[in-house]
């Protein structure tokens, strides 16, 4: 398939569909049901320095072609993920992007020092949790924020190709995109989740424990095109464009919109195969279209 | 492979009462490995999240998986619209089951729609089982018969007293562990019911197995949302997850909340 080859800085992906943060764990429980090293790339849970428990339960509630989620960044800290996770994760063929976060800025830092000196191929930096208290989204959600912890986060770990991954919880989203490039990014991607919440109206309480939470699924998936497409016609970094994809014609919207590569989230939950038939549906269009490979169809949508 | 994908012709569907259903499909994949407490994750036709539902049944020689389910919204009225001949798409067997023994004496305790899946996991155990079971009313009752057919001694309570005990199902738990002990207690259904009981078989001194239901994601184990709070061997807490970790947890391990 090597329509589908595609390289993000300097990195290799044999396709450019890659299991979104969050969604996917570490990849274990999936390679149960086939083989992960059929992922383009996979981005791990996003991780900690300290192992982090959570928010309580409901940390789910669905809505029309969508769910909210409230997760609060449950993980094992960072080092679990090295000594455990990591050897395993090398084993399968697929690359590895190291998803972070943290609260403060000393957090970032020392984060970042563990996966530089880790053996991922990249590093996905979290600036854009929303059911977290303090850090993530208030460091991603304003030009100035974004850019001071991608510059630490770029001095701590300077051996690994850094993509930020952005909150669609903005006023401009490209401004946030050219602020984290200054900074240092060597991609973005985007979007995260978009706040919302639920109400059950028999208890008057929100469904979600944490009263709010991210939106993520099909629904979301005009709102990620549009947003794709503007900092992609902001910034020179390349765009992985992620949020509500379900369908290889998805996909190809997305690339059209301006992304470099794609991830997958939300649809699992209801398709874990939906990677894979992803894959193929990309491949076969590009054979029936005469193209290629993907990446001549990056941003080449024909705005009015 | 632990579990799997697989699309399961509905063989049988019955109605056991107005809003509970019973489901046979046709397995040859996802009842090879299968357990009692077990659960699938099943599709639902233009809903982005799959609904878990217990396994009530199952036989690997006969290539067959029972579920029986009660519609509690949008998904579950949508899958129980669903007919004979018409194909499932289960994600299954999930979670970790009941570990069962049947040369113990064994109670079951369960309520309402937490009643199916002590079906197939009391079924080995004969007269060795007792199986108490609560409903809301008379006309709620599902599957007594079925357990009584497999040797059970299965007593009933009811809130309105009109079929059986008039009270709390833990009311008959009481009752039998007075008469008698029992080895273990498993038990499905809500959470206060799932209490009173842990709290019953502590004071007595039993082992007690408790299958817990919360909101669920992906089913297996990687978007971590059914958290359950548990205790840890070193006196701490932490979240465990019902889909994979569970459903069924050991009751001295929840921390009830």
């Amino acid at each position: 398939m090597s329509r589908l080859n595609v390289n993000i800085c300097g990195v290799e992906f044999k396709n450019p569909v890659i299991a979104a943060s969050g969604t996917y764990g570490f990849g274990r429980e999936y390679n149960e049901l086939y083989p992960i090293s059929k992922l383009g790339g996979i981005s791990s849970k996003g991780m900690t320095i300290h192992e982090k428990a959570g928010n309580p339960p409901p940390r789910i509630a669905e809505t029309p072609s969508g769910i909210l989620n409230s997760v609060g960044l449950q993980n094992p800290g960072v080092e679990h993920f090295i000594r455990e996770d990591l050897p395993w994760l090398r084993q399968q063929n697929t690359v590895i992007i190291a998803n972070i976060a943290g609260a403060t800025e000393e957090d970032y830092a020392a984060i970042a020092e563990k996966i530089n000196d880790s053996d991922v191929d990249m590093v996905e930096l979290n600036i854009s949790c929303p059911n977290v208290k303090a850090g993530g989204a208030a460091f991603g959600t304003s030009c100035a924020g974004a850019e001071r912890i991608t510059s630490v986060v770029r001095r701590h770990c300077p051996d690994k190709p850094l993509i930020v991954k952005l909150s669609p919880n903005v006023t401009s989203i490209s401004e946030i995109a050219k602020a984290v490039e200054a900074a240092g990014a060597d991609a973005v991607s985007l979007i995260n989740t978009l706040l919302g919440m639920r109400i059950d109206i028999r208890t008057r309480r929100p469904i979600l424990h944490n009263n709010k939470g991210g939106m993520s699924g099909a629904a979301i998936f005009p709102i990620a095109v549009r947003m794709v497409n503007e900092v992609y016609n902001a910034v020179k970094v390349p765009v992985i464009g992620l949020g509500g994809i379900c369908t290889w014609k998805d996909a190809i919207e997305m690339t059209l919109a301006g992304a470099s590569a794609i991830q997958v989230g939300t649809v699992m939950f209801t398709d874990p195969y939906a990677p894979l038939k992803i894959i193929e549906g990309m491949d076969s269009y590009l054979a029936e279209n005469h193209i290629a490979n993907i990446s001549e169809l990056v941003g080449q949508v024909e705005l009015w | 492979m632990k579990y799997t994908q697989e699309l399961c012709p509905v063989i049988k569907k019955e109605q056991l009462n107005r809003t509970t259903f019973s489901f046979t499909v046709a397995s040859e994949t996802a009842v090879q490995n299968m357990k009692p407490g077990q659960f699938a994750n099943i599709l639902v036709e233009g809903k982005t999240l799959r609904r878990p539902i217990s396994i009530c049944g199952f036989s690997r020689e006969e290539g067959t998986i029972r579920f029986v389910f009660e519609i509690r919204g949008e998904g579950t009225q949508i899958l129980s619209e669903m007919s004979e001949g018409q194909r499932m798409d289960i994600l299954a067997p999930l979670g970790n089951g009941f570990d069962i023994d049947p040369a113990e004496k064994a109670v079951f305790v369960g309520g309402g729609i937490g009643v199916p899946p002590l079906l197939g996991a009391s079924a080995p155990y004969g007269e060795n089982a007792t199986v108490l079971l609560g409903f809301r009313s008379k006309e709620a009752v599902i599957l007594a018969d079925e357990f009584r057919g497999n040797g059970a001694d299965v007593r009933i309570a009811t809130d309105d007293g009109s079929l059986g005990h008039h009270g709390f199902v833990t009311q008959l738990l009481a009752a039998r562990l007075d008469e008698a002990p029992c080895d273990v207690i498993y038990a499905c259904g809500p959470k206060p019911m799932l209490r009173l009981t842990a709290a019953e078989a502590e004071k007595r001194g039993i082992r007690c197995m408790v299958s817990l239901e919360e909101r669920m994601g992906c089913g297996i184990g990687a978007c971590l949302v059914c958290a359950c709070k548990t205790r840890t061997s070193d006196g701490g807490e932490k979240y465990l997850h019902v889909c994979k970790n569970g459903p069924v947890f050991d009751s001295r391990e929840v921390i009830w909340e």
